[in-house]
C-alpha cells in the first residue's frame, strides 16, 4: 500500500490555466521534480514535493505560476503547533533525526532589531562620505601592545622598530564564511573566490578542501582545517593567505560537518580526498583535540607549516564563549571566528540548529569585554558570523566590539538562494548548493561574483553613510565604540552584558 | 610665590604626615590606596557615579591658545589672559582654564597637585590620603582675588609631593605611574575631591567663568612661565562644577579642547585596558590619557603619536615610501582604538614643550605663528596678534600636523621621562 503520511503539504502550487502557454519551462527547472505534465501538456504539480524556491515562478514566460502557503487549518494549540505534530509525525513514520539547511528559522529575540545607531548634531559635525574620505580599511591579525619608533636623524624620515605579525588586510570589514565545496558547487566557489578578489576580502573553503581551478584566487582565500580534514595536505595549507581551524559552526554546535553520499561526486572526491559517493561525516571533536593546549599544538603546527601565516579558529558562540576565546587567544590563535546561532549550515538535525548556541550579538559583547579585561584583545581579532543580515547588522557587530563580519547566507541568497532550507537534499534548483550537473551548471560564475561584488559594494557604502552620520571617518573609531548604540525594548540584564544603554539616556 | 602664601606651610605639612585618625583610615581603606604591583586594571573596588557636573558626557565649542617660549624666557600669565580675553565670543562663561609652565621654580621637581574640593570633607580625606603616600613638602591656599562674575568657588589649594624611595621600591613603581595610580584613586573614590592637575613644575588654573575672569581670580599677573596654554569654554548645558573646565592634566601632560571627540566609546574601552579610569564625563579626558600613555609609558615620539591620534588617510599612507608606509600602517594596525575622530584642535602643554594638533580633516581652527624663539597657536589669528602684533610668520596647520614647539635643552630638568621605561622594558614579541 502506499505510504500514509499526516503530513500535508507546505505549500500549494497554483497554475493560472488561461495563461499557461504549456511550454513545460517548469517541469524542466524545478529541481525537486515538482512538475509532470499531462497528457494535453499542462504541468501538473506535486504540491508535496514544493520547497517554495521560487525557480519555476521565475522562469515561467507568462507569470502563470504562484505558491501558497497551504491553507489547511489545525485546531488551534499554541503549545502542540503544527510544526510540533509535523515533526512527530515524520519521526513517528522513520524513527530518523530531522534534517534541516539554513540557520535557526525560530522566533528568537533578534537583539540587532533593538539597537540603534547614533548620529551627529550641532555640536559635531556628520562628514558626507560622498565628499570626503570614509576608509573601511581593516587587518586582521595580532598587534603588539604598542610600537617602537626611532626617529631619524640627518635627514632620514622615522623608522618602525617593531616588527609586526603577518596581516590579513580587507578593504572592508566583511568577508565571507567558510562554505565547502560539496556542500555548495564549485560554481558558488569559483564566483565567491572571484568576489572575494574583487572586493578585497577572503572567501573561506569551508571543510571541504581546495579545488585546483581556484589556485590563481589563493590571495583572497581562507583555507579550512576541520576535523574532518578533508582535503587537507602541506599545499593546501599554504595555498591560503591564512588557516582557519573548523572547532565549531554556529548552526550546529558540538556538531562535525555532514555531507550527504549524493553529493559527492568526482570532482568532490578528488578534492576531498574520499571515495565518491561515500557520506563525508566529520567527528563531531577534532581527534588531535581535546583540550586547549592541544588547540595550541596545532595553531603552533600550522604556523610552522605555513610560514607563520596568521591562524584563525573558528568556534560556536555557546554559553561559556568568553572563557573559550580566551583560551583560544592565549593559545596563539591570530583571529577568533565567532559563529552564532543563527548562522547557516548545508545541513544539520533540526533539533540542533534550533536549540544550541547563544546569539551573536552577545557573543561578540562577551568575548570583546572579556579579552579587553584580560589585556589581550590586541592580540587577536574577532571576526563575527551567524546572523549578518543587512550593512545595519555589520555596524552594530563592529560597534559591539567585532573586527570584521563573516557572511554566508546572504552570499548565496545575492546568487539566486530563497533560503528555502532545504540544502541538504542537494536538489537546489539554483543550482547552489548541489552537485549535479543539469544544476550547478545553472550558476554562471562571473554573474554569480559580479551579484556578490555588488552586495558587498552596497554594504560597504552604506556603512560609510552610518560612519558619516556618526561623524567619524574611520571603521576603527566604531570598532568597540558601544556608547554609539542604544538599546530599545530589551531587558536590563542583556544590556548589561551588551554594554549597550537604553535609548534616551545620552552620553 | 610671595611669602603670604607660605603662611603656616610647616605646621600644616607636618600636620599632613602624621598618620593614625581612626576617623579617617576606613574611608581611605574602601578606595584600597594605591594597587598592588603589576596589577593591569587597578584593583579599586566599585566606581561611584561621577555626576558632580552632570550625567551625561559635556559637548561643546571651545576657543583656546597656547604660547611657549622654545628658549626658556618666562612670560607673564597676563599674556595667556589677555589673547583669551580676545576670543570672549568663543565661550559663554560656563568655564575658563590656563596651564602654566615653569611657573614654580622653588620646587621644580616636586609634583604640584592643584586641589579643588567642594567641603572640608573631601579635603581631610585627600590630605590623608596623600599624607599616607607622598612626602607633602609644602602645601597652601591657591591665592585667588575677588573677581565680579566668579562665585560658588570651591576650596583651592595645591601641594607640593615627593615620594620616597622606600615607597617605590615597594610598590614597584616609577613615579609617574605611583602618581597616575594616586590621581585617578582620588577623582574616581573621594567624593568632592578633584585633581586639577599633577604635573612638575606646572599647574593648571580653572573654573566657571571666562577665562579673563578665571585669570584675574587666579591672580596670573603674579606668575611667570615659560609655556601658557588657555581655554574657554561653550557647553551646550548648564552646569556648574569648575572640574569640568579645561584644561585637564594628568602629570605634566595638560590638554585644552575645542571640539567633540565621536570616538569616544572606544578611545574611553583602549584606555580602562591600560588602567585609567575616565570618569569626569568630558571627551578631553581621553585625549589628556592618550598623550600619556603614548609619550610616557609607550616612550613614542610626540610627533609619532600625533600621527597615530590623528592619523594619516589611507589613500595618502598607499603612496608613502616602502619604510613611511610600513610605519604608518603599523601606527594605525595598533593604535586604531586610540585614533581621535572627530573635529578637534588640541593644545598640549607638557615638560618638554607644547603641542598643537587638529583633527584629520581640521573640522575646528587652528593657527600658528611664530616670533623668535616663541611659538604661539590660537583658535583665532587676533588672540595671537593680540599679545604679538608681528610675527616673523603665521601659518594655518593643516589637518593632523602637529605645531611642535620643545624646549632648550636643560630648560626643564623635570621633563626626562623616567618612566618611559617601565612599559618598553617588556618586549612587544614577548606576548605569544
Amino acid at each position: 500500500m502506499a505510504e500514509l503520511t499526516f503530513v500535508r503539504p507546505e505549500f500549494r502550487v497554483r497554475i493560472d490555466r488561461e495563461t499557461c502557454i504549456k511550454c513545460g519551462r517548469c517541469v524542466h527547472q524545478c529541481g525537486w521534480s515538482v512538475y509532470h505534465l499531462d497528457e494535453e501538456g499542462r504541468p501538473i504539480p506535486d504540491h508535496a514535493k514544493c520547497a517554495a524556491c521560487h525557480r519555476c515562478v521565475t522562469f515561467c514566460p507568462t507569470d502563470s505560476i504562484t505558491i501558497e502557503k497551504n491553507p489547511l487549518a489545525y485546531k488551534d494549540s499554541d503549545s502542540m503547533s503544527p510544526a510540533h505534530r509535523k515533526a512527530i509525525w515524520r519521526q513517528a513514520e522513520t524513527g530518523g533525526v530531522l534534517l534541516t539547511g539554513m540557520g535557526n528559522d525560530r522566533p528568537y529575540l533578534r537583539i540587532f532589531d533593538h539597537l540603534l545607531l547614533d548620529a551627529c548634531q550641532v555640536t559635531n559635525p556628520s562628514i558626507d562620505p560622498l565628499r570626503e574620505p570614509m576608509e573601511l580599511r581593516t587587518f586582521l591579525g595580532r598587534k603588539p601592545d604598542f610600537v617602537q619608533v626611532a626617529m631619524g636623524d640627518n635627514g632620514s624620515g622615522p623608522r618602525l622598530l617593531t616588527e609586526l605579525d603577518p596581516q590579513l588586510k580587507l578593504e572592508t570589514p566583511i568577508m565571507f564564511g567558510g562554505m565547502s565545496f560539496g556542500s555548495v558547487s564549485l560554481n558558488v566557489h569559483r564566483a565567491l573566490a572571484m568576489a572575494a578578489k574583487e572586493s578585497g576580502t577572503y572567501m573561506n573553503t569551508g571543510e571541504g578542501g581546495l579545488h585546483a581551478d581556484l589556485e590563481p584566487y589563493q590571495d583572497h582565500i581562507i583555507v579550512q582545517c576541520a576535523s574532518g580534514r578533508f582535503g587537507v595536505h602541506a599545499d593546501y595549507l599554504q595555498a591560503g593567505a591564512a588557516v582557519e581551524i573548523k572547532i565549531g559552526q554556529g548552526a550546529k554546535p558540538g556538531i562535525g560537518g555532514h555531507l550527504p553520499g549524493e553529493k559527492i561526486d568526482e570532482q568532490v572526491s578528488t578534492t576531498r580526498m574520499i571515495p565518491q559517493g561515500t557520506d563525508a561525516l566529520s567527528p563531531a571533536p577534532h581527534h588531535d583535540i581535546y583540550s586547549i593546549e592541544d588547540l595550541r599544538q596545532l595553531i603552533y603546527a600550522i604556523k610552522e607549516a605555513t610560514g607563520y601565516k596568521p591562524v584563525s579558529v573558528k568556534i560556536a558562540a555557546v554559553h561559556n564563549v568568553a572563557a573559550i576565546a580566551s583560551g583560544v587567544v592565549r593559545a596563539g590563535a591570530d583571529i577568533v571566528y565567532l559563529d552564532g546561532f543563527r548562522g547557516g549550515t548545508g545541513a544539520a538535525p533540526t533539533v540542533i540548529r534550533d536549540h544550541v548556541g547563544i546569539p551573536i550579538e552577545i557573543a561578540i559583547a562577551v568575548v570583546d569585554q572579556r579579552l579587553r579585561d584580560e589585556g589581550i584583545r590586541n592580540r587577536a581579532s574577532i571576526v563575527a558570523a551567524g546572523g549578518i543580515r543587512s550593512s545595519a547588522d555589520v555596524a552594530k557587530a563592529i560597534a559591539l566590539g567585532a573586527d570584521a563580519c563573516g557572511i554566508g547566507t546572504p552570499v548565496l541568497v545575492a546568487m539566486g538562494c530563497h533560503v528555502c532550507q532545504k540544502c541538504h537534499t542537494g536538489c537546489c534548483s539554483w543550482g547552489i548548493t548541489t552537485q549535479r550537473p543539469e544544476l550547478t551548471r545553472r550558476l554562471d560564475p562571473e554573474w554569480g561574483a559580479e551579484r556578490v561584488s555588488n552586495l558587498v559594494r552596497a554594504w560597504s557604502h552604506e556603512v560609510a553613510e552610518i560612519l558619516g552620520a556618526l561623524g567619524v571617518n574611520a571603521i576603527e573609531s566604531l570598532r568597540g565604540s558601544r556608547e554609539r548604540l542604544r538599546a530599545l525594548g530589551l531587558d536590563e540584564s542583556t544590556m548589561r552584558i551588551l554594554g549597550v544603554k537604553p535609548a534616551g539616556v545620552g552620553h | 610665590m610671595t611669602d603670604h602664601f607660605r603662611r603656616d606651610a610647616d605646621s600644616a605639612a607636618r600636620g599632613l604626615n602624621r598618620i593614625g585618625e581612626a576617623d579617617r583610615r576606613s574611608a581611605v581603606r574602601r578606595y584600597g590606596g594605591l594597587p598592588a604591583p603589576g596589577s593591569r586594571v587597578p584593583d579599586m573596588g566599585p566606581r561611584p557615579e561621577y555626576s558632580a557636573e552632570a550625567e551625561e558626557r559635556i559637548l561643546g565649542g571651545c576657543g583656546l591658545m597656547g604660547v611657549c617660549d622654545e628658549s626658556g624666557g618666562r612670560m607673564s600669565g597676563e599674556l595667556a589672559v589677555r589673547s583669551m580675553a580676545s576670543m570672549h565670543d568663543r565661550g559663554n562663561g560656563l568655564g575658563g582654564g590656563f596651564a602654566g609652565y615653569g611657573i614654580y621654580p622653588d620646587f621644580p621637581h616636586a609634583f604640584c597637585f592643584h586641589m579643588l574640593y567642594t567641603d572640608d570633607a573631601s579635603k581631610d580625606d585627600t590630605e590623608y590620603y596623600l599624607a599616607r603616600h607622598f612626602v607633602v613638602l609644602h602645601h597652601e591656599p591657591i591665592p585667588t582675588r575677588p573677581v565680579r562674575g566668579i562665585q560658588d568657588e570651591p576650596i583651592l589649594w595645591r601641594y607640593f609631593l615627593e615620594i620616597t624611595d622606600q615607597r617605590l621600591a615597594e610598590t614597584q613603581l616609577s613615579a609617574e605611574d605611583y602618581v597616575v595610580h594616586a590621581v585617578m584613586d582620588i577623582n574616581a573614590h573621594i567624593n568632592g575631591a578633584f585633581v586639577a592637575s599633577s604635573g612638575r613644575n606646572m599647574g593648571a588654573f580653572k573654573g566657571v567663568g571666562f577665562p579673563e575672569e578665571i585669570g584675574q581670580f587666579y591672580r596670573l599677573d603674579e606668575y611667570q612661565g615659560w609655556t601658557w596654554t588657555g581655554h574657554g569654554r561653550f557647553p551646550t548645558n548648564t552646569p556648574g562644577w569648575w572640574g569640568g573646565a579645561h584644561p585637564f592634566c594628568l602629570l605634566d601632560y595638560s590638554i585644552v579642547h575645542n571640539g567633540e571627540i565621536s570616538s569616544y566609546g572606544i578611545n574611553q574601552r583602549y584606555l580602562e585596558g591600560f588602567g585609567y579610569n575616565c570618569t569626569l564625563r568630558t571627551d578631553t579626558e581621553v585625549v589628556t590619557y592618550l598623550f600619556d600613555l603614548m609619550l610616557r609609558r609607550h616612550g613614542l615620539p610626540v610627533e609619532i603619536a600625533c600621527k597615530a591620534l590623528a592619523s594619516p588617510f589611507w589613500k595618502d599612507i598607499d603612496l608613502m615610501p616602502d619604510d613611511q608606509r610600513k610605519l604608518y600602517s603599523a601606527l594605525r594596525m595598533v593604535y586604531g582604538p586610540a585614533l581621535l575622530n572627530g573635529p578637534f584642535a588640541v593644545v598640549l602643554g607638557m615638560g618638554e614643550g607644547m603641542v598643537a594638533l587638529n583633527d584629520r580633516i581640521k573640522l575646528r581652527p587652528l593657527v600658528a605663528a611664530r616670533n623668535g624663539s616663541t611659538v604661539y597657536v590660537a583658535s583665532e589669528e587676533s588672540a595671537i596678534r593680540e599679545i604679538c602684533a608681528k610675527p616673523e610668520r603665521s601659518w594655518m596647520p593643516r589637518a593632523g600636523e602637529p605645531v611642535v614647539a620643545r624646549l632648550a635643552e636643560g630648560v626643564n630638568p623635570a621633563a626626562s621621562r623616567s618612566g618611559e621605561a617601565f612599559e618598553v622594558a617588556a618586549s612587544p614579541a614577548a606576548v605569544a
